[in-house]
């Protein structure tokens, strides 16, 4: 049984959604910026009105206002309230609630050291870094014990390294407490990381939902292959096993080595964002490694993506921007290509 | 003690210093023709002495600060409630906001005679003076200060169950504390000066009133003495709001 079954829901951008999120499940939900994805975690929290119904455990809550639907909401900014000290701010859904301050001191210790930032406590909010603040607004949303978790890009302001660093503390902690989740994200690396499943969602439309590898080796249409970049399948002519986990296939005159289940392989696939590029021959041994030419170049907002023919194969390989503005790369121009063995996945 | 500190700052009393001592000399000296028209620092404060020993300081300031003391505070009262109402609800808002508007701009003491013919001249006169001047700066202050509060703090407080009332007393009014305070800071200042107007216009008591009757008497010196009481009660006055708001905003703000 779906905890939570959107039916029909319009609102701004997002028209006639319908979708289903599972009993402590983690959800993301991924799309490009003005989608409508937090107009969509809006809805669920009940803080705009809307078309169409929400049923939690399949009771529709369309009438329940935002206070009473259970729900922890972390918005994109946090919006810690500057005027409150850390006890506070998680303290505030509690002391609304009128609990007693014992069974408040109690909780919110509870949250300060499971979240590891009890040295916190009398700080505020602008004598916080930005992990910090983010811990603290996931603090301030658990505090009611919610039945449900939404987050709102948390970790967009923050840098590659702690992000990276939450992200697995997020994830771990969804886990232990067994909340059901919905986290809103344009970034991939995000969704893959966290996402038992995951719903494409663009111009107000949810294209596919779907396990990771489902949604990034089988888009459901040009929609989600654009927005996710459609994935390089070779067809293998051979394959050898080599033991030890690993096994060598030929796709078109390049050898590769790909991960080993034990299963007759006929197929590879590679996300273009899982293919290195370089300029000059890379260190190390010749594995996984090929020379190709530059055929086409496809400039979006964040990521170059590039087409390269290596042996008679076109590859599509993918590069941030910053790295691809300093690489000065060409149509035409030698390249050498780096597959990733580990994401290799074996069709 | 630490409150005095926090009231005047160490280093800014040097210049002050400084000022009396040129004062003191420049009079001493008679580069300007006779004690008559520029008495000396000592002097004043000889008088100062004299008009505090007798009384009539005494007397006259307790009236000007008693009318400044309940004008401002029914008017910044006044001011308080009705600027949180129309900040917070925009029906409010649009009904009293094209009235504000055109009142605001009168400067108080435009409004003297006619307050003069409707209330007569009475202890009700200056104090009406001071709810005016004091009323409309801090309502404006105040709405504006509720409205620039970011909707996103109310939509987390709302998702955290509180209703409209705990969200406009816990999360919108604190927040709108600096914007607040810049109102009531330089209103409580602006009180003294607007009395002394009035009450060397209209009113026979308090220090503009004992002012204007040192000066039909050719009384310099009390002129100053009543000058230094009142730029001191401005100084007073604005650092106490001064003081409130660094007490209660200057950790987060």
């Amino acid at each position: 049984m779906p905890a939570i079954k959107l039916n029909n829901i319009s609102k701004y951008v997002c028209k006639n959604i319908n979708l289903e999120i599972f009993n402590k499940e983690f959800l993301v939900l991924l799309g490009p910026n003005g989608a409508g994805k937090s107009t969509l975690l809006n809805v669920i929290a009940g803080l705009i009105d809307y078309k169409g119904s929400v049923f939690f455990e399949n009771k529709c809550i369309d009438k329940l206002p935002a206070s009473k639907r259970k729900i922890g909401y972390l918005f994109q900014d946090l919006y810690l309230f500057p005027h409150l000290d850390v006890f506070s701010n998680i303290a505030y859904g509690l002391k609304i609630e009128r609990k007693k301050p014992n069974e408040i001191k109690y909780r919110v210790e509870e949250l300060l050291r499971m979240l590891r930032i009890e040295n916190l406590t009398h700080r505020y909010p602008k004598e916080l870094s930005g992990g910090e603040k983010q811990r603290v607004a996931l603090a301030r949303a658990l505090a009611l014990t919610p039945e449900v978790l939404l987050l709102d890009e948390p970790l967009s302001s923050l840098d590659l390294q702690s992000s990276k660093y939450l992200r697995r503390e997020l994830k771990q902690l969804q886990r232990i407490l067994g909340i059901t989740t919905i986290y809103v994200t344009h970034n991939l690396t995000e969704a893959e990381e966290m996402a038992d499943r995951i719903a494409i969602i663009e111009k107000g439309a949810i294209e596919q939902v779907g396990k990771v590898e489902e949604i990034f080796f089988f888009p459901e249409n040009e929609k989600v292959s654009e927005f996710i970049g459609a994935p390089n399948i070779l067809d293998c002519n051979s394959f050898r096993i080599l033991g030890k986990g690993i096994a060598e296939v030929d796709c078109g005159g390049l050898s590769i080595i790909v991960p080993d289940e034990g299963n007759r392989i006929r197929k590879i696939a590679m996300l273009p964002r899982d293919i290195y590029i370089a300029e000059l021959k890379p260190p190390g041994p010749d594995v996984n490694r090929f020379k190709g030419i530059v055929t086409d170049i496809n400039v979006s907002d964040e990521v170059i993506r590039l087409k390269v023919k290596a042996e008679g194969n076109d590859l599509l390989a993918e590069l941030p921007y910053h790295i691809f503005k300093r690489m000065n790369l060409g149509i035409g121009e030698e390249v050498f290509l780096i597959l990733k063995l580990r994401n290799i996945k074996c069709l | 003690m630490k409150i005095f500190r926090k009231l005047i700052p160490g280093w800014g009393i040097i210049p002050v210093i400084i000022f009396l001592m040129l004062w003191e000399l420049i009079a001493r000296v008679n580069l300007i023709s006779g004690h008559f028209f520029f008495p000396p620092f000592s002097m004043v404060v000889a008088e100062f002495y004299y008009l505090t020993a007798n009384g009539v300081l005494g007397k006259n300031f307790l009236s000007s600060f008693l009318r400044v003391l309940i004008g401002f505070s029914f008017g910044s009262i006044a001011g308080l409630l009705i600027g949180i109402l129309m900040g917070w609800k925009s029906l409010i808002d649009k009904a009293l906001n094209p009235i504000i508007s055109l009142i605001y701009p009168i400067p108080a003491l435009g409004w003297l005679p006619l307050l003069m013919l409707w209330l007569g001249i009475g202890e009700i006169l200056p104090i009406a003076i001071i709810f005016i001047c004091s009323f409309f700066p801090i309502l404006y202050n105040t709405s504006t200060g509720i409205k620039m509060v970011d909707k996103n703090y109310i939509r987390v407080a709302k998702s955290l169950g509180a209703s409209d009332r705990e969200i406009l007393t816990s999360i919108v009014i604190p927040l709108a504390l600096p914007n607040i305070f810049t109102g009531l800071k330089l209103e409580s200042g602006m009180a003294w000066r607007v009395i002394i107007a009035a009450e060397m216009v209209a009113i026979p008591t308090g220090i503009g009133a004992l002012m204007m009757k040192a000066e039909s008497l050719m009384r310099i010196d009390i002129i100053i003495v009543c000058l230094i009481v009142l730029a001191a009660m401005c100084f007073i006055f604005e650092r106490f709001f001064l003081f409130l708001e660094t007490r209660f905003t200057a950790r987060w703000s």
